[in-house]
């Protein structure tokens, strides 16, 4: 397995990066962790890849987190991401992959997506043309299809700051470890009650009440690894369970 | 032109951009014995060190590391690692060998007493078709106490 030819670009500055982005057949790279492996199997066939991991200018601060900033240095970032990061990939697979790389991928699975999701995040994107911020809750629009423009660049992806009053807690479960979900959960516990994200189950992250679980409220998804009844079963249990440890877990 | 470091050596060989870092060690530099099994980031068999972090060198392009340190199985230093892999018999065919005593180097560096669950999780990222793991935990736990 070999990639089809490309082009690659490391560009000096975020705007040689935006400019060359606007091209036709243009793609960023990170960490690569999803990017390589689709390139590797022919999925993926940019004609220009531009590698953006190196700009000083995507390195962001603190909870507005670059572009630039590998799922490895997540740690105490946000006592959420503390509890998803060790079911992100694999230790040899977050020393490379970046935070804002996993968002644009948008893989249904994801559990930093569906991080970004529970805590009502946001995403900023760039691009020649200017800035905007989408909220996390409408960047994800199918799967790997988000609100993000071809010629736009995931600058950051920004975190609301922690609450010390409420309980975080996050479980999932896969068939090994490190393998994609088949259900993931992230709550909040918090004064104006429970968020409990689902990922794994629909297309996209979807946020419930944690106090009145519906199961069948989820367009949920069959596949080769479990059926659709199997994952609603796994929400009425599992995200149960999710919510009572984020309640336990509340100041 | 990537220009990079690999095993402490100053690298400049040509390089296109679609070459993985994996087929440039190995067919490149001759350096066979980071061993590739499923070229997209799985089995873990072809992890090397990147700037002292485990990567999986095919999920690595070479040209992005230009001005980086590689190190691959041929450059670590025979130690207490390769001592208990032997003692415990923590090897048999070997394919998958390489790329866990990379992950592991980078691993004990960071973490020196660590449990059993940790090493675990660390192995979670490789693929062993022989061994069923258990000598190969044995051998880290060992190598970290030693």
């Amino acid at each position: 397995m070999k990639p089809a030819p490309f082009d690659y670009l490391r560009p000096a500055s975020l705007g040689e990066a935006l400019e060359a982005l606007a091209s036709d057949g243009a793609m960023a790279l990170a960490g690569g962790q999803s990017l390589i492996a689709m390139l590797n199997m022919r999925l993926a066939r940019p004609d220009l890849l531009v590698d953006i991991v190196h700009l000083p200018e995507l390195r962001g601060r603190g909870l507005r987190v670059g572009a630039a900033v590998r799922q490895a240095e997540l740690a105490g970032l946000h006592p959420l991401i503390d509890r998803a990061l060790p079911h992100v990939g694999h230790y040899q697979t977050r020393s490379r992959s970046t935070f804002c790389g996993s968002v644009a991928h948008a893989d249904p699975a994801a559990e930093l997506p569906l991080c970004v999701v529970a805590l009502g995040g946001r995403v900023h994107l760039a691009s020649a043309r200017g800035e905007r911020t989408v909220e996390a809750a409408a960047f994800f629009e199918g799967p790997l299809m988000t609100a993000r423009e071809e010629d736009e660049l995931i600058a950051a992806v920004e975190l609301p700051p922690p609450d010390p009053r409420a309980g975080y807690a996050f479980r999932e479960v896969a068939l090994r470890h490190g393998d994609f979900a088949l259900a993931a959960f992230a709550a909040v516990a918090d004064a104006d009650g429970v968020r409990l994200a689902v990922g794994g189950v629909a297309d996209t992250p979807v946020v419930l009440d944690g106090l009145a679980i519906d199961p069948d409220a989820i367009d949920a998804r069959d596949d080769f690894h479990a059926d659709a009844a199997y994952r609603r079963r796994l929400v009425d249990r599992v995200g149960r369970a999710t919510v009572e440890e984020a309640l336990a877990c509340r100041a | 032109m990537p220009r990079m470091t690999v095993n402490g050596e100053a690298v400049d060989a040509a390089a296109e951009p679609r070459l993985l870092l994996s087929d440039f060690l190995r067919h490149t530099l001759g350096l066979t014995g980071t061993h590739v099994g499923c070229e997209h980031g799985v089995c873990g068999a072809c992890t090397v060190l990147i700037d002292g972090r485990p990567a999986r060198s095919c999920l690595a392009l070479a040209v992005q590391c230009e001005g980086a340190e590689v190190v691959t199985v041929e450059g670590l230093e025979e130690g207490v690692l390769h001592a208990a892999f032997r003692r415990h018999f923590a090897l048999q065919c070997g394919f998958c060998t390489a790329g866990i005593l990379m992950s592991l180097t980078a691993f004990l560096r960071e973490t020196p007493r660590p449990t059993e669950r940790e090493v675990r999780e660390v192995l979670s990222g490789h693929l062993c078709r022989c061994t069923g793991y258990t000598p190969i935990v044995a051998a880290a736990l060992d190598a970290a106490d030693a």
